[in-house]
């Protein structure tokens, strides 16, 4: 046996993703990787070029006719339920058979010979519309009266005018947020392969393969015990595949069962874009009413989103961007209302924050407004108005905040970025009133963690341990580039106390664990490392009863060392232990558990504990802005970033930058723009800017807050970190903030709307300029 | 004249002959679909992710040169005579990874692992010719390279540490090259070559005559040389483009010819291949050259297609006519050299007659005096199509402004000179009031439009600032810096 003191692959320890080898060698298989079988056939979705009109005819012949097109699906080829709406408010059709209601909303599906024939043929439908009028924004729509899509919020806490009543400094204003496209590397996709009787398998890349089987399942009439879905990996999700994949793998399929051939289908980048959801534009209005040393009084913040045409999951997207409207401040009074507006776009869906990121930026608009109106450093606001203890830790929600820790991550981040002193560089360098501007900025995150809505916090898992003491590992996570995998086998590796290459860790698949929560709001490893965990320890203490009762030692006696099992004075090798437990008949199959404990949101109250814990983290950023045109530079960031007790450094840490640099673009260079006919104009990389290697920061530090521990019973200690550190680009967006203010001496209150183009940056200076 | 019906290439170093070739047969679909070498992705197909990313190996000037492509947008048909080397082909015996390889797992460079063959591909390259670049070297090499997981910290790193695994000295692709230059010697078509069904026909014309013969048959062929442009117009348009010509492969056009009076540059050359010459007769044009699409898009597109496809937002024509630059037009009767100005005619019409095709641009040397600049607007730095770009050339003599040549791209429907603002520099001192008001007059020669990149306002704007730049940037008494710096 191995001589090993500790074993690979550790809990805590960094350790390379566990496809890294395959993804530099081009062997990791994605969805559109996997070999077809013979007689695939290939679905296209055929869309409508119009932004909100009557469906008075459509003539499909030319689409039939079209060289190697086998079959056509409609509306009327559905044998379920013609809806995939994720919350089951039935307001999202697979097609729509009355009504467009976004630019390029898919009508029906080709199926032909190959890719290519069906996206020729996609092309030639004669559809007759009556054009109906259309709003693209939530500010048009609400003025052409259109509805919300879903319930808004409303949360409260304390005297709203009685704060602003005896506040000496009042400011109301609005700030404009944009969308932003997941723009993952690979696209929608799903490949299904047909089966007897009505079964069906569909491969593919998506977060939530529970919800592709049912939406499967419900669009088919058939049971959930008929759909099997999985997937391997993703090549990105960030949301965008939480729902948006339900018309692939439902149109997939339905051709796959009628027809009894594979069928794949694959949307181009420009198809993909523009009709599949986005991270939610916001209009926000807020009033404001604080002191002269700073402090918040009270705060009426006013959320509207374009949730686009149906619901999806808007409902709790603006949910969530009430529940971060406060960061990491306290609001002695406060009332937050949200506005899920139905606008004429494609429906907007989950993207990391989940809303979240909209809520922080609105916040630190209004630090920003105390800042300049009172002639502060923004620093010094934010700090004024930390959540603090003696009455100043209750939420806008109704929860207490018991795991503070902005204070010291804050404190500590302006000693490491050296804020003081780059601070006041910046300011003498913008009193030499040159072209070259400069900003410097530090702000905070505090992110809530559970999905808020209660039930979703559950997990399960799946452990096989086969004679020859290999494991094979199975939870209802999904692995999109985040390491789950990685960090969940980690935990399972320091339960047996085997190597991790011991592991196979296999596809996500609803065979093997049904009922999952989809892979999101950061939940991953806390959900799915805890059941496995569970499963781990359902099978240690099975193999222990064993072991105590065939060489008649106690429990306690049996313990579990690297590789290895001790038994009383005997060590044996975990293989042959393991052969040992099957010869006398140790059932050595687990399936494990899990559910968040403490959590409960009451939400027409507006109260509850619906976060079972907050993750935290601070950005300093350092930019240079060019006053003639705009353009600006990132000249250094610092992070410091909360993840508990890591699982695996490395990857948190890669997960931190990541997600700073997608933030980062949301709020700088990724605009989605609409022309007036209603179509997106930016969907392809040719037009939609995510950054660069050259948008990085010039000087770019990371580090983890390596003293934090979850102060909750979380999979070892550790802390979520999928969505939290993507609002630290929020810090870029504020310091270029500064630097415009300098042209008008800091007086001035910049109010830029995000994203933070050159465009918007110049027009901003202009403004300033002229008086404001 | 006699022609060969096949097209042949190496392919991850074994030779492929192909009896049928469309036109518009993509190598990333061959590779895919065809091949099953599905680690080369599709991200895009517009040759802006990076995902598809691949070595293609030719013979440049008689030796073998390896860059990086986008297979998405590159047709097979082009490929005649050339090695695809695709990420499956970097492995070696027993599996071992390859130093790009091996420091991209060491670094941590992989998240989702889509873009990731794509990365490993454009670092081979960079590596193949560059084993210790700098961070701005990097950034350069990658701009044609999307990641969307981990904010490319730690691509940078790998980037930097490749070397530490193997020298490229050692690389097989490196050991091999007199063999793959013999092997793609012999591939080399002895004539023309057509292949393909009648309505995806493609033309590889045998030399410049012989593509004049072509032209003159058929005067609506789409004549494709990097495919940068053209290639989007099957992938996302699904456009009949039959029958294509293609003359990336033609040496005639692939001349540059440095004189004391002028740089000429022949229609095929493409960005990279041009860069050391644009370099050393236009520095001013070297970092504005770093700034046209990525570098898998600056290996195949050429200025000739940059100028040919009248584009009012293509990078080079403006600085290419503030410079004075003329195009050759050719076609079976002869040539005839106009200035580049009076090419673009009106959007989407140029003055090319049936069977013109360009054959080069020529780009007078700055005469003494003359100063220029060329500036670049875009939402984003690198890989961005203009929201305004500018050439800028200003000739000063005893303090005074004796000529102007300023043009503009993305403010109207043709890259367009500003005639009322030069009329307003000429006979002034060189001072700030005199660029001041000239730039007050940008809106009497443009009424730009508002899209997705810009509004008319904010190009109205920056067009004017960007005169205040020059000026800035230029004027011997401006300490402080006007623009931001690259590194």
């Amino acid at each position: 046996m191995k001589d090993h003191t500790t074993i690979n692959g550790a809990v805590h320890h960094d350790l390379q993703h566990d496809s890294a080898i395959k993804q530099v060698s081009g062997t990791a298989d994605y969805t559109d990787d996997i070999a077809e079988p013979r007689g695939t056939l290939h679905a296209y979705l055929g869309v409508g070029n119009v932004t909100h009109a009557r469906i008075l005819s459509m003539d499909l012949a030319r689409v039939r006719n079209a060289p190697g097109v086998v079959d056509v699906l409609t509306a009327a080829d559905i044998p379920g339920v013609n809806d995939i709406s994720p919350t089951h408010r039935h307001d999202e059709p697979v097609f729509p058979t009355e009504k467009v209601e976004y630019h390029g909303q898919p009508l029906f599906a080709v199926i032909a010979e190959t890719r290519d024939a069906a996206r020729r043929a996609a092309e030639l439908a004669d559809v007759k519309y009556e054009v109906l009028p259309h709003a693209l924004d939530p500010i048009a729509a609400v003025a052409a009266g259109l509805p919300m899509v879903t319930e808004p919020l409303l949360l409260q806490r304390g005297d709203v005018s009685g704060g602003q009543a005896d506040a000496t400094h009042r400011v109301k204003g609005r700030m404009v947020v944009g969308g932003q496209d997941h723009m993952y590397l690979e696209g929608q996709v799903s490949f299904a392969i047909p089966g007897e009787d009505d079964e069906v398998v569909v491969h593919c890349s998506t977060q939530h393969p529970s919800e592709a089987q049912h939406m499967v399942a419900q669009v088919l009439g058939v049971p959930s015990n008929a759909v099997t879905v999985n997937v391997r990996r993703m090549g990105g999700g960030f949301g965008g595949k939480e729902s948006q994949m339900n018309i692939f793998a439902v149109v997939a399929a339905l051709a796959a069962k009628r027809l009894n051939r594979p069928v794949k289908i694959r949307p181009d980048r420009d198809q993909d874009m523009s009709a599949t959801g986005k991270r939610h534009d916001f209009v926000i209005d807020y009033d404001l009413a604080f002191d002269d040393s700073g402090r918040i009084q009270a705060v009426e913040g006013h959320f509207a989103a374009r949730c686009g045409y149906s619901s999806d999951l808007s409902g709790p997207v603006t949910d969530r961007a009430l529940f971060h409207a406060d960061n990491a401040y306290y609001y002695p009074h406060v009332r937050l209302t949200s506005n899920p507006q139905k606008t004429n776009t494609v429906s907007n869906t989950a993207f990391r924050g989940f809303g979240g990121p909209q809520g922080v930026v609105a916040a630190e608009r209004m630090i920003e407004e105390i800042a300049y109106a009172l002639g502060r450093d923004t620093l010094e606001v934010r700090r004024t108005n930390f959540y603090g203890d003696d009455g100043r830790d209750m939420t806008p929600y109704h929860q207490q905040v018991q795991d503070n820790i902005i204070g010291r991550i804050v404190d500590q981040l302006e000693v490491s970025s050296d804020y003081q002193a780059r601070r006041r560089a910046v300011l003498d360098h913008n009193a030499q009133g040159g072209i070259i501007r400069r900003g410097i900025a530090l702000t905070p995150v505090k992110f809530g963690i559970s999905f808020t809505k209660t039930n979703y916090n559950q997990a399960g898992s799946l452990i096989h341990i086969y004679t020859d003491g290999s494991i094979q590992l199975n939870h209802g996570g999904t692995e999109m580039g985040q390491g789950l995998n990685t960090k969940v086998a980690q935990v399972v590796a320091d339960a047996f106390q085997v190597d991790f290459d011991r592991i196979k860790i296999t596809k996500t698949t609803t065979e093997k664990v049904p009922n999952t929560s989809a892979t999101a709001a950061s939940s991953g490893s806390d959900l799915n490392g805890m059941a496995a965990l569970n499963a781990a320890e359902q099978l240690k203490d099975r193999l222990t009863a064993f072991a105590a009762d065939k060489w008649q030692v106690t429990p306690e006696q049996v313990a579990f060392l690297p590789n290895a099992v001790r038994v009383g004075d005997e060590v044996m090798p975990f293989a042959s232990f393991i052969n040992h437990a099957y010869e006398a008949r140790v059932h050595l199959s687990a399936a494990g558990f899990y559910k968040t404990p403490d959590i409960h949101w009451d939400r027409a109250a507006g109260k509850g504990r619906p976060f079972y814990y907050y993750a935290y983290g601070a950005a300093c950023s350092e930019v240079s802005v060019d006053t003639l045109t705009g353009e600006y530079r990132v000249e250094r960031t610092d992070i410091l970033h909360d993840v508990g007790r890591s699982l695996n450094p490395i990857i948190d840490k890669g997960q931190v930058e990541g997600a700073f640099i997608q933030g980062m673009g949301w709020l700088t260079t990724e605009e989605l723009w609409w022309d007036d006919k209603g179509r997106l104009r930016t969907h392809a990389p040719s037009t939609y800017k995510i950054p660069l290697a050259s948008d990085r920061p010039r000087i770019f530090n990371t580090e983890l807050a390596d003293w934090s521990e979850n102060r909750e019973m979380t999979i070892k200690r550790s802390k979520a970190v999928g969505e939290p550190p993507f609002m630290l680009g929020i810090s870029v967006f504020e310091a270029i903030s500064m630097a415009v203010a300098s042209t008008a001496d800091y007086r001035i209150c910049p109010r830029l709307d995000a994203p933070a183009t050159p465009e918007r940056v110049l027009m901003a200076i202009q403004r300033l300029q002229s008086g404001g | 004249m006699a022609y060969q019906g096949e097209i042949r290439f190496l392919l991850n170093g074994k030779t492929v002959v192909l009896a049928e070739t469309r036109a518009t047969q993509t190598l990333l679909d061959y590779l895919r679909i065809d091949r099953s070498l599905t680690g080369t992705k599709e991200g895009c197909a517009e040759g802006d992710c990076g995902a598809c990313t691949v070595l293609v190996g030719r013979l440049h000037e008689g030796a073998l040169r390896y860059e990086a492509v986008n297979a998405c947008i590159r047709f097979l048909a082009s490929l005649n005579g050339c090695h695809i080397v695709t990420v499956e082909h970097l492995a070696g015996p027993r599996g071992r990874l390859h130093p790009v390889q091996q420091a991209m797992v060491a670094q941590h460079g992989t998240q989702c692992g889509f873009c990731t063959p794509g990365f490993v591909m454009s670092l081979y390259a960079l590596w193949m010719g560059n084993p210790t670049p700098t961070v701005t070297e990097i950034e350069t090499a990658l701009q044609g390279n999307l990641c969307r997981c981990t904010g490319y910290e730690p691509i940078i790193k790998a980037a930097h540490a490749v070397n530490s695994y193997g020298s490229p000295a050692n690389d097989h692709l490196n050991r091999e090259r007199a063999n793959v230059t013999a092997q793609l010697r012999a591939l080399q078509p002895e004539g023309r070559i057509e292949t393909g069904p009648a309505d995806d026909r493609a033309i590889l014309p045998a030399d410049l005559d012989d593509l004049a013969v072509v032209l003159a048959e058929y005067p609506k062929a789409t004549i494709v040389a990097g495919s940068t442009d053209v290639g989007l117009w099957v992938t996302k348009f699904l456009r009949p483009i039959s029958p294509v010509v293609f003359v990336g492969h033609l040496e005639e056009l692939k001349r540059i010819e440095m004189t004391d009076d002028a740089l000429t540059i022949g229609a095929g050359v493409t960005y990279s291949e041009s860069e050391t010459a644009i370099r050393a007769g236009f520095p001013h044009l070297g970092e504005y050259w770093d700034r046209i699409a990525g570098w898998q898009v600056r290996n195949m597109g050429t200025i000739g297609g940059n100028i040919a496809n009248g584009s009012p937002i293509g990078d080079t024509p403006p600085v290419l006519i503030s410079l004075g630059a003329e195009v050759t037009l050719q076609k079976a009767g002869g040539k005839r050299v106009l200035p580049l100005e009076k090419f673009f005619i009106d959007y989407g019409k140029q003055d090319r007659e049936p069977g013109d095709f360009v054959a080069a641009i020529r780009i007078p040397r700055p005469a003494p005096g003359q100063i220029d600049a060329a500036y670049k607007i875009s939402k984003r730095r690198d890989e961005d199509i203009s929201s305004v770009a500018a050439g800028i050339s200003v000739t000063v003599t005893d303090g005074a402004i004796t000529d102007a040549r300023i043009a503009f791209g993305g403010m109207a429907a043709t890259p367009k000179r500003a005639a009322t603002v030069e009329a307003a520099l000429i006979g002034q001192p060189w001072d700030k009031a005199t660029f001041d008001a000239a730039a007050a007059r940008i809106g009497m020669d443009f009424k730009p439009l508002t899209d997705w990149r810009a509004s008319a306002d904010y190009r109205l704007l920056v067009a004017g600032n960007l005169l205040k730049r020059f000026f800035l940037e230029h004027d011997a008494n401006s300490a402080a810096p006007a623009r931001l710096a690259i590194a």
